[in-house]
């Protein structure tokens, strides 16, 4: 077998592997929670028979490793089952719900990939001069910031006092694409504030480290000009550090956006998380849970194979 | 004259330390003519490198041209924008750098590198063009599979051939002029051979002219049609290379010459009965199971002798080390201290059986750490092996500053960084001889230092090793140093002992054709001894 397939295989494996003992941590976290979870939502006022028929509905009689098993076997056929809250099938609520979060990521992926890795280029080319540092001061500065205060400022100047953009991003469901881009413009430029600085100053800094080896010497006394080396002699050489920080910050979009999604009232999966917590709705819980760390972990896994794959030590061996 | 190519003129060069400018080239002037090859000489911080480099109008970051002027071919490089320069560079001057494996870009295929100057950079032609030269000039540089090579990556092919394939690239626009900066001296002797052999066929070829950048007369003889000598960024002098090797004028020049006669006089042979300090006994070491990179290895080390390990890298010389060393233990054969069997591996071994056998390293810049001063760095194994403190402690650091020839108050608070590449090395001996071991392990102790410099460090561990009786395993690919100062040869190949013997035996014929190889591929310090070595090759 090619060694690269044997790696990609065996990165998967251990990606299952993971998400395995992540979904055995969630489960023992809510096991561990105080008190009883029928009382808690029928409330005080219930009489011992309804908690105890409560109890047989949701199953609470059996021991936790069936309960677990039950789970894990249903999760296993796309079966996360039902909302306390509710009654509706977790899988529908959440499939819109991460539809809505994704769509938001891609957004903000969209705009702040090609832009942090151009303007990490652009800073390693024209290092130490004006540019570079007014750059690296902007973007240490929005990312020094938390990100709900980036938020509200950005509600208070753009929304409030300019009205350019709507404060609330629920876009209902009939909108255009246009119009759910107009709608969701703030919780995304948030996002890309947030995650532009730490991938352009890590593009500039992989870029930079290689400038000091030799190759880059010989290209440059082949005639070659600074564009040309950063280009195509330092950044595929530095893609490895690139892509990992790229996957990271991807993530975060996705599982990191629950206080932006709060903020911007936005139906995506952090709401939903927020809210099942506060109703106590943990089935939902457990299971936003999981696809937050699934989504994790395969962004992982992918940047894990593309930086294999960009090494031709790896992909071509002696 | 008409034909001039380069002409450097008074030409001043400075480096930056902190915000202090301090010259690195003085008042050089320099003349290349047409197809001629010029060789600079010197030790390291000489500034050959630095004048190499101005010759195509470049300076290195923390350094630059501060005055004189360098004409290439009518044209004041000077006084060209850096759009200019960078128009000449690899187009009509052209560099050969020394580590030919950290100078191709590890993310391209060879032939792809070939090609960029010629097609992407310059513009001279199209792709299919080039990459037909490209294949020719591999076929020209004797390189195997030249249709297939330049499709393979850096890591892909070996130190020798990556060298060739470099020369190749810098022909690849066909240049008036090539810079080469020690193209050779990272090779062995028997690789050396062939690179020296093919870059001055195709320089001839060519046309081209070169300045040929070395610290290793004997090879700068066999390329060179004139030599110049520089020390601390000054001219020494210069003259044609017959004139120069029969008649050098200048005292460093002579004393350069003269290195290479330091011999240690031949010792008495140990008796039959005596019990060797360390014996290596039917060892077989390997990384991985059944892929053996030692293979039946045995030899003695004496009480007071040096016993050179000679052979080329991947011989399995630094393995054997690592295996006296307990670092890795063999998977047969075992190891005597004394005629007493010691522990294969380091975990099993006394504090003792350490501090008998100590090791110096290759690069004194990363066998010491460079956070600690140099008390802490000698002190530390005296405190280990010894349990010394205090003034006792302070006595005998000093007395082994004194011991490798440093000034204790001088050195003792300084960092490694403060230290020259041979001093550096000194403290690398000054904390093997703190365990007050019998055996010493020097793993290529001289090959990253200049030749002066290395002359005294083989000379400092002579003088160590008659005060104390050391003993020395010295694993080297320099057959000059072996020398200088070996009393018994062991030439390894593969992993195995080809031949041993007493250093008087081993360098008279008859030698097993390994050995034989080795000897004749050391360049001798005579113009036409790549010439006469090649027309025996052929003739054999």
């Amino acid at each position: 077998m090619h060694p690269l397939l044997k790696m990609i295989l065996q990165r998967i494996a251990l990606g299952l592997f993971t998400l395995f003992a992540i979904s055995l941590v969630v489960f023992l976290a809510v096991e561990l929670l105080p008190g009883d979870l029928a009382e808690q939502i029928l409330g005080q006022s219930a009489t011992p028979e309804t908690v105890a028929a409560f109890r047989a509905e949701l199953g609470l009689n059996m021991p936790a490793h069936v309960r677990y098993l039950d789970w894990l076997v249903g999760i296993v056929q796309g079966d996360f089952g039902r909302s306390l809250a509710n009654n509706r099938e977790i899988a529908e609520l959440i499939s819109v719900r991460l539809g809505n979060t994704l769509f938001l990521a891609c957004y903000a992926a969209a705009i702040a990939v090609p832009l942090s890795i151009s303007l990490g280029l652009l800073a390693a080319l024209l290092r130490g001069g004006i540019f570079d540092r007014v750059i690296n001061i902007v973007t240490l500065s929005s990312v020094s910031f938390p990100e709900y205060f980036v938020a509200y400022i950005l509600l208070l100047f753009l929304s409030v006092r300019m009205s350019m953009f709507p404060s609330i991003a629920d876009f209902g469901s009939e909108a255009s694409l246009l119009e759910m881009m107009y709608r969701t413009f703030l919780p995304a430029l948030t996002l890309v504030l947030v995650v532009t600085a730490h991938m352009m100053r890590m593009t500039r800094t992989a870029i930079v480290n290689l400038l000091a080896q030799p190759y880059i010497e010989m290209a440059r006394l082949k005639g070659a000009s600074p564009a040309r080396i950063i280009v195509r002699h330092a950044l595929p050489n530095a893609l490895a550090p690139i892509i990992n920080v790229v996957a990271l910050n991807l993530a975060y979009l996705i599982t990191g956006v629950v206080i932006v999604e709060v903020v911007f009232v936005y139906p995506g999966l952090g709401q939903l998380m927020v809210d099942s917590v506060a109703s106590r709705d943990i089935p939902v819980v457990q299971a936003t849970c999981l696809v937050f760390a699934g989504v994790y972990i395969l962004l992982n896994l992918v940047a894990d194979i593309l930086s294999i794959a960009t090494n031709p030590r790896l992909l071509h061996g002696r | 004259m008409d034909d001039i190519l380069l002409k450097i003129q008074d030409l001043r060069i400075e480096g930056r330390q902190g915000k202090t400018w301090f010259t690195i080239v003085d008042g050089i002037n320099l003349e290349l003519r047409k197809g001629e090859v010029l060789g600079l000489i010197g030790e390291s911080g000489a500034g050959k490198s630095t004048l190499g480099l101005a010759a195509m109008g470049y300076s290195r970051d923390g350094t630059r041209i501060a005055g004189g002027s360098i004409n290439f071919d009518g044209t004041d490089l000077l006084s060209l924008t850096e759009a200019g320069r960078r128009d000449l560079r690899g187009r009509r001057i052209a560099y050969v750098a020394q580590s030919a494996a950290a100078c191709f870009n590890p993310a391209h295929r060879l032939i792809d590198q070939f090609t960029e100057a010629p097609v992407q950079i310059h513009g001279l032609e199209d792709k299919a063009t080039s990459e037909k030269h490209a294949r020719e000039l591999y076929d020209q540089m004797h390189l195997p599979d030249p249709d297939g090579i330049g499709l393979r990556y850096s890591h892909q092919v070996s130190g020798g051939q990556l060298q060739r394939a470099m020369t190749a690239m810098a022909m690849s626009c066909k240049p008036d002029l090539i810079i080469f900066d020690e193209p050779t001296t990272a090779l062995d002797v028997t690789t050396q051979i062939e690179v020296l052999t093919a870059i001055r066929e195709v320089v001839r070829k060519f046309n081209t002219a070169a300045i040929y950048i070395t610290h290793d007369l004997a090879v700068v003889a066999q390329m060179a049609d004139r030599i110049k000598v520089l020390l601390q960024g000054q001219e020494v002098e210069e003259a044609p290379t017959e004139e120069m090797l029969a008649a050098p004028k200048e005292d460093y020049t002579k004393s350069l010459w003269a290195v290479r006669s330091f011999r240690s006089e031949p010792k008495p042979k140990p008796g039959q009965d005596d019990v060797p300090v360390v014996r290596v006994e039917n060892v077989t070491a390997e990384y991985r199971p059944g892929e053996p990179v030692v293979k039946d290895l045995s030899f003695d080390i004496h009480h007071g002798r040096t016993v050179a390990v000679v052979g080329e890298s991947g011989s399995g010389k630094s393995t054997a080390a690592k295996v006296m060393t307990g670092l890795l233990p063999p998977v047969e054969g075992r190891l005597l201290l004394d005629g007493n069997e010691l522990p294969p591996s380091l975990a099993n071994r006394t504090k003792d059986h350490l501090r008998e056998v100590q090791m110096i390293y290759q690069m004194a810049d990363t066998a010491l750490n460079p956070k600690q001063t140099i008390r802490r760095i000698i002190g530390r194994p005296i405190q280990f092996y010894l349990g010394l403190q205090g003034k006792q402690l302070e006595e005998r650091i000093r007395d082994l500053l004194d011991a490798i020839e440093l000034e204790p108050d001088t050195y003792i608070d300084r960092l490694p960084s403060e230290l020259s590449g041979g001093q550096k090395q000194r403290i690398g001996i000054a904390r093997a001889l703190a365990a007050e071991p019998r055996c010493i392990i020097c793993d290529e102790v001289t090959s990253a230092l200049d030749q002066l410099v290395a002359e005294g460090i083989l000379r400092l561990l002579k003088r160590l090793q008659d005060k104390r009786g050391l003993s020395y395993m010295f694993i080297t690919h320099d057959l000059a140093t072996v020398q200088a100062i070996a009393d018994d040869v062991v030439v390894m190949q593969k992993g195995r002992v080809v031949e041993q013997g007493p250093k008087e035996d081993m360098f008279q014929p008859p030698h097993h054709p390994y050995t034989d190889t080795l000897l004749r591929s050391v360049p001798q310090m005579e113009p036409d001894w790549l010439t006469r070595t090649l027309q025996k090759r052929e003739e054999a």
